[in-house]
């Protein structure tokens, strides 16, 4: 993955990309549960790259996509992918393996 | 195969199939998706690949290649052998190949989705080339990656819909699954034609049949077609055509061999017919059918041998033993040999193949050596044979076919179902006594001609397949030693007679000069007696007269006394 060298060398630096379809509610949704989650769990250690599919086909192709939405958390490894509109935080925090930042909070 | 009715043919892409465009009419139907299911090993890839390739090479519509199983790599690499090069076709821009890879493991899901990303990619691709073709191979994959099938279902059908809408030919692949046609269900989706593969084992010998489901609008064969895969590709042969619509073929064609012409009032078979040789092994079958093929070849003709038990090099070997030079005829191709073991295929693989060989090289003659290695069901070799024949005669090749008598007796059961439907039937026998065995040879059956009834003895020599005349006697018909003997004896007879003939005219010559000399002897004596009687007769006149004269003495003087 382009550029994802120099940050896989910060351990507990967090990259995401999110792949939507275009402006649909479901597209917005999702992207406003990942932005939700990453700023909940992972403030300043996170970075989240939003690919639309329509305007970016080649993208989608490079990465295998086919559902959409998909979340790909790219480092740190192992990837995962999540599809779906993402709208239960518990589940994504629990497919990306990503530990709550502050159990206090919640 | 019926008849192409519906007036308004729905529009047709050629799949450049050999075979396939005609038992459908034209093709796949252009600008909708069509289903191509099968068990695992059927050719469903490689039917979809090469309806992709011929779109590219031969009718202009570049194609998209997506594959949910086999990587763009894998794929070239395993058609190359049929001489498709993806990775030109792929550079020139007539071929966009795109590897949807799906991991059931790596996709968690929450929420709703769909496949938009495959759609944009499909989208993509084929907006990249301008396709008017797209392979989905084989999109059941979909299913183990996603595990909402409802929305998969939609999705599909969303697809489906979205393929048509963009008026592209689409080959869509299915495994074949537990009581339908596929595992899930896509013939449901997929209406427009449905086209089963198949792969069966019967006696350990597997053939591959294609049978076309379902087409709406337009008409099909609907048989089960076998078919092909070998290294030109996948062919369909639609060999099940049972009209006997051949025009009878006129023409003679020699047989290479003086005397077997002979023995056949026009001086040879007739085109196009179909010729039986049969006789024990070792009676000289193959060596015959060489002679005919040699002839054809020489007549410019093209000949086309399928061997079953040798090969071509041996029959090569073989036919100079007896001074026929087919090497040289294979080297200016007017010769072909096709040689495969019959345990090799199934009947109908056999078939197939012969099918496309015959419309490849498009032979005059054709030899089938020996058919009786052809081995199945009785009921179904039969039938093989029967639209093997038909095949050959609605092409118009002249054809021999050779047989093996496998029992002693005259004509056994194989023999009589295979003979019926050929038009000659030479039979080769070796006749054995004195210790010795005789190639003989005799015309059964010659359709439509006169022909000898005799049995021949005939010779095979460096000179080639010689004819010659059986002694027939009152003895029977003696052949080889025992006729040598039975002709020197009776020109042993016929010298005798004529040292008899001769010292009788030299007894009757004798004869009748002796009876000569007689008839000369008694001429003499009759002579003599002639002369004979001729003295006395004078001497009585004379005597006669001189008593008259004596008598007027007498008288004259009694006057003068008066």
């Amino acid at each position: 993955m382009s550029g994802s060298a120099e940050l896989s060398d910060l351990p507990d630096r967090y990259r995401f990309r999110l792949f939507v379809a275009g402006t649909a509610p479901r597209s917005l949704r999702a992207v406003e549960a990942v932005r939700r989650v990453c700023e909940t769990h992972l403030a300043g250690r996170y970075e989240l790259e939003i690919v639309d599919i329509y305007q970016q086909p080649d993208l989608a192709e490079r990465d295998g996509i086919l559902a959409a939405p998909i979340l790909l958390k790219l480092a740190p490894h192992p990837e995962r992918r999540i599809a779906g509109d993402l709208l239960d935080a518990e589940r994504i925090l629990r497919g990306l393996n990503i530990q709550p930042a502050d159990e206090t909070q919640r | 195969m019926p008849d192409q009715r519906t007036a308004p043919t729905l529009p047709k892409a050629p799949t450049g199939i050999e075979g396939f465009d005609d038992l459908t009419f034209g093709g796949l139907p252009a600008g909708r998706p069509s289903l191509i299911c099968g068990a695992a090993g059927c050719g469903k890839t490689l039917f979809a690949t090469t309806f992709l390739v011929n779109g590219a090479t031969r009718f202009g519509e570049p194609g998209v290649f997506m594959s949910f199983e086999e990587r763009a790599e894998d794929l070239a690499a395993n058609v190359a052998s049929l001489g498709f090069d993806l990775d030109g076709l792929v550079a020139a821009g007539k071929l966009a190949i795109d590897h949807v890879r799906v991991e059931r493991s790596e996709i968690e899901e929450t929420g709703e989705y769909d496949l938009e990303g495959l759609f944009i990619r499909l989208g993509f691709a084929v907006d990249s080339i301008g396709a008017k073709r797209v392979v989905l191979d084989t999109i059941e994959t979909l299913f183990a990656g996603f595990t909402d099938p409802a929305l998969l279902r939609a999705e599909l059908r969303r697809l489906f819909g979205w393929i048509k809408d963009r008026g592209l030919t689409a080959i869509i692949t299915g495994e074949r699954g537990e009581g339908q046609l596929t595992r899930q269900g896509l013939e449901e989706y997929v209406s427009d034609c449905v086209i089963l593969l198949d792969n069966r084992v019967d006696d350990q010998i597997t053939t591959r049949r294609l049978r076309v489901v379902k087409y709406r609008g337009s008409a099909h064969g609907t048989n089960e077609y076998p078919f092909l895969i070998d290294h030109a590709g996948i062919s369909v042969l639609p060999v099940t055509s049972a009209e006997l619509d051949y025009v009878g073929p006129t023409g003679l064609i020699s047989t290479g061999i003086a005397g077997l012409d002979a023995m056949l009032a026009p001086g040879g078979f007739y085109r196009g017919s179909s010729i039986l040789v049969s006789g024990a092994s070792g009676t000289g079958k193959s060596m015959l059918a060489a002679s005919m093929v040699e002839a054809a070849c020489r007549r410019g003709e093209r000949s086309l041998i399928f061997a079953f038990e040798e090969s071509g090099p041996q029959i090569i070997r073989n036919a100079a033993s007896i001074g026929l030079d087919l090497e040289a005829q294979v080297k200016s191709g007017l010769l072909r040999f096709e040689a495969a073991r019959p345990s090799l295929y199934g009947l109908e693989t056999h078939l197939a193949r012969m099918h496309r060989d015959l419309d490849q090289f498009r032979p005059d003659l054709i030899v089938i050596d020996p058919i009786s290695a052809l081995r199945g069901p009785a009921s179904e070799l039969q039938g093989a044979l029967l639209r093997m024949i038909d095949l050959i005669k609605t092409r118009g090749i002249t054809a021999i076919f050779t047989t093996l008598r496998s029992d002693g007796s005259l004509i056994s059961d194989d023999d009589l179902g295979v003979s019926s439907l050929m038009d000659a039937w030479i039979k080769l026998q070796n006749m054995e006594a004195n210790g010795e065995r005789t190639r003989t040879l005799y015309v059964i059956k010659a359709r439509g001609m006169s022909h000898s009834n005799q049995i021949r003895e005939f010779l095979m020599s460096s000179g080639g397949i010689r004819l010659i005349d059986a002694y027939i006697g009152t003895a029977g018909v003696l052949t080889g030693t025992a006729r040598v003997v039975q002709e020197a004896r009776e020109r042993a007879e016929a010298q005798q007679r004529l040292y008899e003939n001769e010292r009788r005219l030299r007894d009757v010559v004798r004869r009748r000069a002796a009876l000569d000399r007689q008839l000369a002897e008694i001429r003499a004596s009759l002579d003599a007696a002639e002369d004979e009687e001729a003295r006395l007769r004078a001497d009585d006149e004379s005597r006669v007269a001189a008593d008259e004269v004596e008598r007027r003495e007498l008288i004259a003087r009694r006057r003068a006394a008066e």
